[in-house]
């Protein structure tokens, strides 16, 4: 089955090092959680998956399928499969939600193997649709400029559309559940519920357990200091939620300085 | 982006020559009109042209723009030059369930013109500039160079003297035209000089939208082509014009044209305007609200690669009060090119309640482009509002990396930033068929790198 793997992983920002030897294992059909407290390399973790210019590798190797992804640029990895959730999206002036995932859908068949010719225009109108009406979502969104004006909530909801409408092996929702409401949270588990299963694997990243009880995780994992420090089942979390991160502040120490 | 406009002053290259030559056009070459108003208008353009010198990089309308490699005296005049006709793209720029009034095609190719007879029947009169001069001299002789003054420079007096070709628009009081009226001006060949004259008069309460296009395939740019153009337009009282001009001439034209618009007592001038070609540009766009009410939008966009240089200089005055004036200008530049704006927002004395605006934005997409974004105001009046915004700035790393996480090749992310880009000014374009072909040559142009 395959499989996302991220063996020993070093990264630094400008040569302050974040992540300091992170060590995962996620298979198609599972979900994993990564919980931590602020400033642990949740998210450089998240953004160096996906292969951003910034976030530099400086030790160890991600691997899908046993195969180095490093050299890839964000384009290629995510056309093999890699998708990331962003926490903060940004929006794409004058380019509808339609015709940007009508792109991307397209780039992805164009480079398949071997080529796909593009998706007509109403195959994929009627795929946009079935997806925005599993995630409640107006059909207007389509011919709105891609998350320009969009609230915190529609930012969100439109990530977990691409997520649908792109259907990777990986995904990866970063802080997917910051700045929701309950309901907004419980539209967006349901859509990743929907999606995930033996073909998607996907990795929550969250400060909160609140989302997890919504996405049923396989595994939790515990991030500090750059690193996986504990590992465990939905347990994990929910003590998290109950105790906080001090316990894991005093196991493990201060962080290191920068 | 970064907000402030970049500045720029430039070193005079050394080696070049320090003037142009005289072009070899002679006396002999101005047009024979019988109407004595008509041949004394090109007669003292010619002697404005004759004593008037070539602009130079010390004057400030030109200091970014050097046309020192303009080769004056290669070129030629030849009214029955005729070449290959224009694609069909050009013909029909408009999408075909939208019926045009009237056509007029003229340049390097077989001349024709329509008009629909209705019109006609009402007193439209839309026909070329040659035919104008002859059959409506009175007309004609009452209109020109009052907009556009014929000893504004060495140019526009050259196009006044020697400008035989173009278009008369003109469209009695109270008649409303509901369908578009397109020209094309088709150029080529070698070193060819096309000097042409486009005048529209909408009277008082008319209303028409038109459409004109200057075009010419692309040549070695070793092959230069001149081309040199006045447009003078007059919206009446309570008139609207929807003018919508379409630069795509080759990359081998050097262009060189003044426009000017008056609008007056709560006309509305709505002027879209959009640039892919030629060599170099130098373009005076200015438009005199002139009574109250009077309104103008301006909305432009370029796109340049190569070595192109394109300058557009536009000027708003608002001689009177409560008057509107809306420009945006959008251009996104490669490889080598360069783009000038330069825009003036001037409220007269005692036109208060004005309300002006004018917004450059440029995207730079290569290193080796670079955009000059100049605005200014001058404002003699008080009780106005008058603002202004100019950036010249990068595709954003960030947008960029969302797409690419998308799975779309950086080529096709940057073709769908800068599409984005221009979105909102090719959505003032009331064609889709202009919007379709506009859209296509970008993606070409990008698809070049």
């Amino acid at each position: 089955m395959p499989e996302l793997t991220i063996k020993n992983l070093h990264v630094s920002i400008e040569d302050n090092p974040i992540l300091r030897g992170l060590d995962l294992k996620v298979h198609q059909g599972e979900v994993h959680a990564i919980m931590g407290p602020n400033g642990t390399g949740k998210s450089t973790l998240a953004n160096t998956i996906m292969g951003h210019p910034n976030y530099e590798v400086t030790e160890g190797d991600i691997l899908i399928d046993g195969e180095s992804v490093l050299e890839m640029a964000a384009d290629e990895r995510s056309r093999a499969g890699i998708f990331l959730a962003f926490q903060y999206p940004v929006s794409i002036p004058g380019v509808t939600v339609a015709n940007f995932l009508r792109t991307a859908l397209n780039s992805r068949r164009r480079h398949a193997d071997p080529p796909q010719e593009d998706i007509s225009v109403l195959d994929f109108r009627k795929l946009l649709k079935s997806k925005m009406d599993m995630l409640e979502m107006e059909y207007s969104f389509g011919g709105r400029y891609l998350n320009e004006g969009f609230s915190g909530g529609e930012k969100k909801r439109t990530e977990v559309l691409q997520l649908a409408v792109l259907e990777p092996a990986f995904a990866i929702l970063d802080e997917t559940d910051s700045g929701l409401d309950i309901d907004a949270i419980r539209i967006v588990s349901e859509g990743v519920n929907t999606l995930k299963g033996p073909n998607m694997g996907v990795m929550v990243i969250t400060h909160y357990q609140r989302i997890l009880n919504y996405i049923q995780p396989d595994f939790v994992h515990v991030m500090y200091d750059g690193r996986i420090v504990e590992s465990g089942g939905h347990d994990l979390a929910l003590l998290l939620e109950n105790e906080g991160y001090d316990w894991v502040r005093e196991k493990y120490g201060q962080p290191l300085e920068a | 982006m970064p907000n402030a406009p970049k500045i720029i002053t430039r070193k005079t290259p050394s080696r070049r020559r320090e003037s142009l030559a005289d072009f070899s056009f002679s006396i002999d070459q101005l047009p024979e009109v019988k109407h004595t108003a008509l041949r004394e208008y090109h007669r003292s353009a010619w002697e404005a042209y004759q004593s008037l010198p070539f602009p130079t990089l010390k004057d400030e309308a030109w200091r970014r723009t050097d046309i020192r490699g303009l080769k004056t005296e290669t070129f030629s005049l030849d009214s029955d030059n005729q070449l290959d006709s224009p694609p069909e793209r050009f013909l029909n720029p408009i999408v075909t369930d939208e019926y045009r009034m009237g056509q007029i095609v003229s340049g390097a190719v077989k001349p024709a013109q329509s008009l629909d007879p209705s019109l006609a029947e009402q007193g439209v009169i839309f026909t070329d500039f040659h035919t104008a001069e002859m059959e409506q001299p009175d007309l004609l002789a009452g209109i020109l160079g009052d907009i556009v003054l014929p000893d504004e420079d060495k140019f526009s007096a050259l196009a006044a003297a020697l400008g035989t070709e173009g278009v008369l628009l003109y469209v009695p009081k109270n008649v409303i035209i509901e369908q578009p009226l397109h020209s094309l001006y088709w150029g080529g060949g070698e070193n060819m000089a096309y000097i042409n004259h486009l005048v529209i008069y909408v009277e008082d309460g008319a209303q028409v939208t038109f459409v004109h296009e200057s075009a010419s395939p692309n040549e070695d740019e070793g092959n230069q082509i001149f081309h040199d153009g006045i447009v003078e337009i007059y919206v009446g009282r309570n008139a609207r014009l929807n003018f919508v001009e379409l630069q795509s001439w080759g990359k081998n034209v050097w262009s060189f044209t003044r426009e000017r618009a008056r609008v007056m007592g709560d006309g509305t001038l709505e002027w879209i305007f959009g640039a892919m070609g030629t060599h170099l540009t130098k373009n005076f766009s200015d438009i005199d609200l002139m009574e109250p009410g009077a309104m103008a939008r301006m909305s432009g966009f370029y796109f340049t690669s190569g070595d192109q240089h394109l300058d557009h200089d536009t000027q708003q005055n608002h001689m009177a009060k409560d008057t509107t004036s809306d420009l945006l200008y959008k251009g996104a530049l490669m490889d080598e090119s360069r783009s000038v704006w330069q825009g003036m927002i001037y409220v007269a004395p005692g036109a208060i309640g004005t309300d002006g605006y004018q917004a450059n934005r440029n995207l730079v997409l290569s290193k080796g482009a670079r955009a000059d974004s100049i605005p200014g105001l001058e404002i003699l009046a008080d009780d106005v509002r008058c603002t202004h915004g100019a950036t010249v700035g990068k595709i954003d790393e960030d947008e960029m990396f969302y797409l690419l996480s998308r799975g779309i090749p950086k080529t096709d992310a940057e073709e769908l930033i800068v599409s984005g880009f221009f979105a909102p000014i090719m959505a003032r374009i009331p064609f889709e068929g202009v919007q379709t072909r506009f859209a296509e040559a970008i993606r070409e142009k990008m698809s070049e790198r």
